[in-house]
């Protein structure tokens, strides 16, 4: 998974949704660990700011 | 500031509900410690901000500096245009909520709490599998802080309680994605919140508007989050605001995430406690979580106290917490959950005829009460459970 940080408001409504903590948060950045990553798409789903998409 | 490098209690999280617990806990003899990520609490707001009087003025004076409007109506829309006015649901507030959540840190100070702002917790320390304190980020160094308990108050996120074991993931369909605008020059009454409802307005949720004054509203939207797709909130939105409001300026852009399921199984472990969002207490119908999360906060914050007191730090003694939260809305919750999946299901009809029917009701008359009541017909436990759950508390929209 691949957040397009100009999109993102930082509003952590996908790390409450991703089932294996795979997302980190700071003041000012939110990061997706593609390590733990399981691809389940919830975080893509539910982003209201449509920031996150799929590697290639 | 002299920040010690060991307190009774950390508070992770310095809004509603970590300024609450933080307040009571310190009020009741404890030394406390509050984290805050942002550079301050209740910015960027991330809300409607819309509260009932009798939900919060046990809790702070009220102070006209953090209210904007005073509402007196709530207007329910449904899909076909039809309106119902609601006026006996009790004084309500739009607030001004960077100011409120501010005012709210200001007591727990008041009591004794100290607060770090920019201080971002990064993990829980544990000796001996034991929680004993936590791990920050603040001005690029990473500190440590000792403590007997740690209450986890950071909101829909809610790490920390992973942190501490707590599985704290919410499905897609108890998460509502929201988007909301505040919008200026707008033609409104002040004293009136508005609800629109539909599968084409907003499937899994509603529109809002609530004024923060003759020409300026928090305009938003909640879907429920399976129901989410290509479409998202800011495309009903965007349709709902170019039909309502078509000339209206855009000042504020927000994007969030409210949880709409029931209170976590686990809200306690040894030396951990959690509350608020983090602990998913929030309306699952309305989405209101300021209210709940200062009243769990306050629960935890004396059952917290009180264990300092003790010396006693288990979650066996800490469940005192879980009892008294249950009592006092967690039940109440559940049932709301309960009703929330049959509002998941409801087509554009029914809630036609729910408005139809909710309008022949004197709007003095018109209550949550007979409005849940209504919605519920034809599945009798539910029936009850509503019944009941209005006997143990008065349920205040937001
Ligand atoms: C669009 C929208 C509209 C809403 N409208 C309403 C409404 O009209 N009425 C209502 O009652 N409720 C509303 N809510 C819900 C309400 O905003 C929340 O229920 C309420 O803010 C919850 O309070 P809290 O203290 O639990 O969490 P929050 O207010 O979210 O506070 C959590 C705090 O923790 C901090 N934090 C997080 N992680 C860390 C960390 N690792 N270290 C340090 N600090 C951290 C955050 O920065 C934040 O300040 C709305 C929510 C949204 C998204
Ligand atoms: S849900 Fe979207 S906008 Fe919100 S923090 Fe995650 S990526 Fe950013
Ligand atoms: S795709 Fe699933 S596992 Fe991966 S970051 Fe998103 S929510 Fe987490």
């Amino acid at each position: 998974m691949k957040i397009i940080h100009e999109f993102c408001d930082i509003c952590g409504t996908c790390v409450a949704v991703c089932p294996v903590d795979a997302i980190t948060v700071t003041e000012f950045k939110v990061e997706i660990d593609n390590e733990i990553c399981t691809n389940c798409l919830n975080c893509l789903k539910v982003c209201p700011a449509k920031a996150i998409v799929e590697c290639e | 500031m002299m920040v010690k490098d060991r307190y009774d209690i950390v508070v992770i999280g310095a809004g509603p509900a970590g300024s609450v617990a933080a307040r009571y806990a310190a009020e009741n003899g404890a030394s406390v410690l509050m984290l805050e990520r942002d550079r301050e609490s209740g910015i960027p707001v991330r809300c409607a901000e819309g509260v009932s009087h009798n939900g919060i003025a046990p809790f702070i004076d009220i102070d006209k500096r953090w209210i904007a409007s005073q509402i007196d109506i709530a207007k329910l829309t449904s899909p076909n245009g039809e309106s119902a006015l609601m006026h006996n649901n009790g004084v309500g507030y739009v607030l001004e909520r960077r100011i409120f959540d501010t005012a709210l840190c200001e007591l727990a100070a008041k009591h004794g709490a100290r607060l770090i702002t920019k201080a971002n917790a990064l993990d829980l320390i544990k000796e001996n599998n034991k929680i004993t304190g936590v791990k920050y980020r603040y001005m690029g160094k990473t500190c440590e802080v000792k403590c007997n308990i740690v209450i986890a108050a950071d909101g829909t996120e809610s790490r920390v309680g992973r942190w501490a074991g707590i599985n704290t993931t919410v499905a897609l369909r108890d998460i509502d994605t929201c988007v909301q605008y505040t919008l200026a020059g707008l033609d409104i009454k002040r004293d009136t919140c508005e609800f629109y409802f539909g599968n084409e307005v907003s499937p899994g949720g509603y529109v809002w508007i609530f004024p923060k004054s003759d020409s300026t509203a928090n305009v938003g939207i909640g879907i429920a989050g399976h129901l989410s797709h290509e479409k998202g909130p800011k495309e009903y939105l965007d349709e709902f605001v170019a039909r309502r409001f078509p000339d209206a300026t855009i000042t504020y852009t927000m994007y969030g995430g409210v949880p709409t399921a029931a209170t976590l199984k686990e809200i306690v472990k040894d030396n951990f406690m959690i509350v608020g969002d983090a602990a998913r207490q929030v309306n699952p119908i309305t989405g209101g979580g300021i209210v709940q999360g200062m009243i769990a906060g306050s629960i935890a914050g004396k059952v917290a106290a009180e264990a300092v007191k003790k010396g006693t730090f288990d979650a066996k003694f800490l469940k005192k917490y879980r009892k008294e939260w249950d009592k006092t809305l967690g039940n109440t919750q559940k049932v709301m959950h309960n009703m929330k999946e049959k509002f998941l299901f409801m087509t554009d009809e029914r809630f036609n005829n729910l408005v139809s029917f909710c309008k022949k009701i004197p709007s003095d008359k018109f209550s949550l009460k007979s409005l849940f009541t209504e919605a519920v017909k034809g599945d009798p436990k539910l029936m009850l459970d509503v019944a009941k759950s209005f006997v143990v508390s008065k349920i205040k929209l937001k």
